[in-house]
């Protein structure tokens, strides 16, 4: 007997699942939460790691594909076999559920298998400016699962090609798409071998594209992006968003950035500041997002771009300080609260 | 037993914004802010919401910033195919059309923009068309469109001394006031939007267009 778990229905097998002289042949598929059948008489269900390897050690079953994703929390598995329609008969409540799905209104999500829905490991705020030189760009290396930060080593600022620099928040592979699509378009350039290169401008509006297109689909790429450059002496900083609203200034921040980081740059922002200047205003706003976004981590990367060249800087951690009033007695004014 | 699973992310964002245009007897005024937000934020400052669509025709668009700029790329080379297939410009009446049809195009996941088209017919006077999301457009003297639309059309209902529509024969809407009036009206407009709405603001773009040329001015509007 074997029991299967649905996030949406909870089915218990009676029967047996045990046909070990009978070929399988019609379709049965069994997704994890977030993937959904592409035909439409099939069921969906989710099952267990341990009843699945049993289901396999039982059956002689002809198989069309396997495939298994671990997730964090418990294993999903993707399965398709093939039962006859007498088989189905044969095997009683197995058959019922097999029918009753064609009918359930899971099925009416033909067509859309595969479809982002939720983000699971995200980055936090990238913030971005102009500055004398070039571009600066920030970011911290957190990459949080929910309310764990899970990883805190992650990336989110690269290079793209000769002249241009992205930082992404929002879904880390997702981001790790964006950096493939990215990776055969400068690809393409340089196979072109003409001794032109795509600029900044050119790969923001190329990502907007991309990202307005998967929109369009309703699978989206859930991520924010900032990409920043400098091409023939134009500096050029812009932002993307998961829906494809974009635009382009002297300083963008995706995130909490946008409520915390850009107040401070719209006071503090020059057109003429220095690397040293530069750097400093972008740590008084990754330290104001350290101290109020709670999945900020203190790990972060600073990256440059000028016509010379790109450098992203080592890890380093920013100092903090904890003894404001505010922080220290919270609830003065409000005794009681807290 | 079984619920459908509901997206939590919409496809539609607005990001705000608010744009004119008054038919002059021989000019054309086409204005709108340069605000762009999302929420209760401020993304930039300085973000223009009006396209070139040809040489007599400019479309201010509010409304959703991503399916504005896709449709303005739509229009775009739609007009340079016209181009190489007619040799000439498209008119203003045209494009009128093609941006109704471009819109209806998209009934079922329409473009979330809200176009006000200005420009000069082919006899040179001023005309001006505006469209809700989904094409529907009619010819008018004048019309605003987005956030502060509301607060903007019955102030120049005042103004323009409108004819009413049900008189036959139908008196024309085209404003006899000056270029230059119509361009101070057009700036008072969103002095006094800017004031109530939160989504106008920063600054105001301000395209005329007559038999001369093009010429673009802008205007500093409060920033809170």
């Amino acid at each position: 007997m074997y029991t299967l778990l649905g996030e949406e229905l909870n089915l218990q097998i009676t029967s047996h699942f045990h046909s070990s002289q009978q070929k399988l042949r019609s379709t049965i598929v069994i997704t994890s939460r977030g993937c959904r059948s592409s035909k439409p008489s099939s069921p969906i269900f989710r099952v267990d790691c341990e009843s699945v390897f049993d289901l396999l050690k039982l059956s002689t079953v002809d198989y069309q594909s396997l495939g298994i994703s671990y997730h964090a929390m418990s294993c999903h598995v993707i399965m398709k076999k093939f039962l006859s329609r007498k088989q189905s008969e044969e095997n009683g409540v197995f058959a019922d559920m097999v029918s009753s799905q064609n009918e359930s209104s899971l099925l009416s999500s033909e067509g859309d298998s595969q479809r982002t829905q939720y983000p699971y490991v995200t980055g936090t705020s990238v913030i971005g400016i102009k500055y004398k030189d070039g571009i600066l760009m920030a970011a911290d290396m957190g990459g949080s699962y929910g309310s764990t930060i899970r990883y805190k080593s992650v990336e989110r600022l690269k290079q793209v090609g000769k002249h241009s620099l992205i930082g992404a928040s929002g879904e880390i592979s997702d981001f790790q798409e964006i950096l493939r699509y990215l990776d055969e378009l400068i690809l393409h350039d340089n196979m072109w071998d003409d001794g032109n290169s795509l600029g900044p401008k050119e790969v923001h509006n190329y990502l907007t594209r991309v990202m307005y297109n998967r929109r369009n689909k309703f699978d989206p790429l859930w991520n924010s992006l900032v990409l920043g450059g400098v091409k023939n002496g134009q500096k050029y900083l812009g932002s993307v968003s998961m829906i494809g609203v974009h635009f382009e200034d002297d300083h963008v921040a995706t995130g909490f950035g946008n409520h915390l980081a850009r107040p401070i740059l719209r006071e503090e922002w020059r057109e003429d500041l220095t690397f040293e200047e530069g750097v400093k205003l972008l740590e008084k706003c990754m330290r104001n997002l350290l101290y109020r976004d709670r999945s900020a981590v203190n790990k972060l990367q600073i990256a440059k771009i000028t016509e010379e060249g790109l450098t992203i800087s080592e890890p380093y951690s920013l100092k903090t300080y904890w003894n404001f009033a505010a922080f220290k007695n919270p609830t003065v004014g409000a005794e009681g609260s807290w | 037993m079984t619920t459908k699973e509901h997206a939590n992310w919409s496809p539609y964002d607005n990001n705000g914004g608010t744009c004119v245009a008054i038919a002059g007897a021989d000019y054309c005024v086409i204005a709108a802010d340069t605000r762009m937000s999302t929420g209760y934020s401020i993304l930039t400052r300085d973000y223009s919401k009006i396209s070139k669509l040809a040489d007599k025709s400019f479309m201010a668009s509010s409304g959703f910033q991503a399916d504005v700029k896709a449709l303005q790329k739509v229009l775009s080379s739609r007009h340079l195919i016209y181009q190489h297939q007619h040799n000439k410009q498209m008119s203003c009446p045209a494009m009128a059309q093609l941006l109704s049809n471009t819109l209806y195009y998209k009934r079922f996941f329409p473009y979330y923009a809200f176009n006000v088209l200005g420009g000069l017919d082919s006899e040179g006077k001023g005309c001006v068309f505006t469209y809700d999301a989904v094409g529907s457009y009619e010819r008018v003297g004048y019309s605003a469109q987005g956030s502060g639309a509301t607060l903007i059309t019955p102030f120049l209902d005042n103004q323009l001394k409108s004819p009413s529509p049900l008189l036959l024969p139908a008196k024309d809407a085209v404003t006899p006031l000056s270029e230059a009036e119509a361009v101070d009206l057009v700036k008072t407009c969103f002095v006094s939007a800017t004031e109530r709405d939160i989504y106008t603001g920063d600054s105001v773009e301000i395209i005329i267009l007559n038999a001369n040329g093009v010429r673009r001015e802008s205007e500093q509007l409060r920033k809170d």
